[in-house]
């Protein structure tokens, strides 16, 4: 689903010929000196303070930090879903910071699937529909969208809920309608802010575990948590304090390939 | 492990091989294994403070067994056991020394000791969830050892966090 996005060649220094060994894929994210500050009442907040940062296909990177830390600004400026005051962002190796509302809408229906932390969904819509939705306006056919909602559901452990309301799920169930909605169209990049922030510890632990599924199937997600527990079963956990990248770690030593590795890390038996 | 083979007795006689396995399968993998010859010898020395007896079982073409049973002692040390509360968790020391002492000497940057530390927090985490998933889900003292141990290493996080804020 990168083929879309894989169109205009960035004019400032490009990303992709860079001079390295193995010829590395184009990066899904890359972010060049990215800043937003917010103007609310009192002194401007600096949320987001030239931050450079990119992510791999196939990568899952947790990024967390204290609250007010700017996490969620970052991820929404990734998303599109805020537009940063200064520097420079790629979504798959085309320029998007100057995109206009339009085709942000456009860019997050085809290659970027949010999940969010009160699920956002569209309480007056089945569950069906909530997830078809996205894949009617994306063009899918009414049958090719049905076909999608119903691998999705039944994947997320959902049948026989297509037709109940969002109202009458538990959050766990709902969180999983959110993403079963994110993903419907196949995204390259999946965003997910704080995506336990308001489950109890058994639906915490279900949205982990269909996250790290998603991710060995090779998803590419970038998640905002406060939680170390759901940090840590990203490969990569980048800790954002003030605006700024303090560190930026890999976890489990490095490119980690070997069976059984991380792949089971959250495997639970049903 | 005075104390928790003291309370298996209370079920019964045992020896010290059926202790080890009952501890393990009660506990789980999450658990430390206890050593076999760590449980012979404090079942030797309580039978020497009174608190169990040992009878020598004969087992034909084996080396005699030694099964034990708790004395009035020893089910009133277990009493005792139950009615204390247990001392708290104690702070990391050795890693707050660090930061504490890192701008004194001048040889380390504390924001760096605090992610080098954050990193093998976040992979011993990585680990406890690769351990939950792999322990029987059934076993709810194994899950519950091992849920407590991600919370407490939570706390730890946390406070390094705070160490962050203030220190940067």
């Amino acid at each position: 689903m990168s083929d879309d996005a894989a169109g205009g060649a960035p004019a400032a220094p490009g990303p992709t010929p860079a001079p390295e060994p193995a010829p590395a894929p184009a990066p899904i994210v890359r972010a060049e000196g990215l800043t937003k500050t917010h103007h609310g009442e009192g002194a401007p907040v600096h949320a987001v303070r030239g931050v450079d940062l990119t992510v791999r296909p196939g990568e899952f990177v947790a990024v967390t930090g204290p609250s007010g830390a700017g996490k969620s600004t970052l991820l929404h400026l990734i998303g599109g879903l805020q537009r940063p005051d200064g520097g420079k962002l790629w979504i798959g190796g085309q320029r998007v910071d100057t995109f206009r509302e339009a085709r942000w809408a456009v860019l997050r229906r085809r290659s970027i699937g949010v999940v969010f932390q009160f699920f956002n969904l569209v309480s007056n819509l089945t569950v069906a529909d909530n997830v078809e939705l996205p894949a009617l306006l994306a063009g899918a056919s009414p049958k090719a969208a049905r076909d999608s909602r119903a691998e999705l559901l039944a994947e997320l452990g959902l049948e026989g809920r297509e037709r109940a309301m969002p109202g009458e799920l538990s959050g766990g169930e709902q969180q999983r309608v959110a993403l079963a909605r994110a993903l419907v169209n196949h995204p390259a990049l999946l965003l997910a802010d704080e995506p336990a922030g308001s489950l109890d510890s058994k639906g915490t632990r279900e949205v982990l575990r269909l996250l790290s599924r998603f991710h060995q199937r090779g998803q590419t997600i970038v998640m905002v948590t406060h939680d170390a527990r759901m940090a840590s079963a990203a490969d990569r956990v980048i800790s954002f304090f003030d605006g700024r990248i303090a560190d930026d770690a890999q976890l489990g030593g490095g490119r980690r390939e070997k069976p059984g590795g991380v792949s089971r890390v959250l495997d639970l038996k049903e | 492990m005075r104390l928790p083979l003291l309370a298996l007795l209370t079920r019964g006689p045992a020896h010290g091989y059926e202790l080890k396995q009952d501890l393990e399968k009660l506990l789980g993998a999450a658990y430390p294994q206890p050593n076999v010859g760590q449980i012979y010898v404090t079942l030797g020395r309580l039978e020497k403070s009174g608190l169990i007896e040992g009878e020598d079982v004969e087992q034909s073409g084996r080396p005699n067994k030694r099964t034990y049973r708790l004395t009035d002692a020893g089910r009133e040390a277990v009493l005792a056991w139950f009615e204390d509360t247990a001392e708290e968790p104690r702070v990391r020391d050795e890693f707050f020394m660090k930061l504490a002492l890192a701008p004194q000497s001048g040889m380390a940057d504390p924001i760096t000791l605090i992610n080098r530390q954050r990193r093998q927090y976040l992979n011993t985490m990585r680990d406890l969830s690769k351990l939950a998933a792999s322990e029987d889900r059934d076993n709810k003292i194994s899950q519950l050892l091992i849920e407590g141990a991600m919370l407490h290493l939570q706390a730890d996080l946390d406070w390094l966090e705070r160490c962050q804020e203030e220190l940067e």
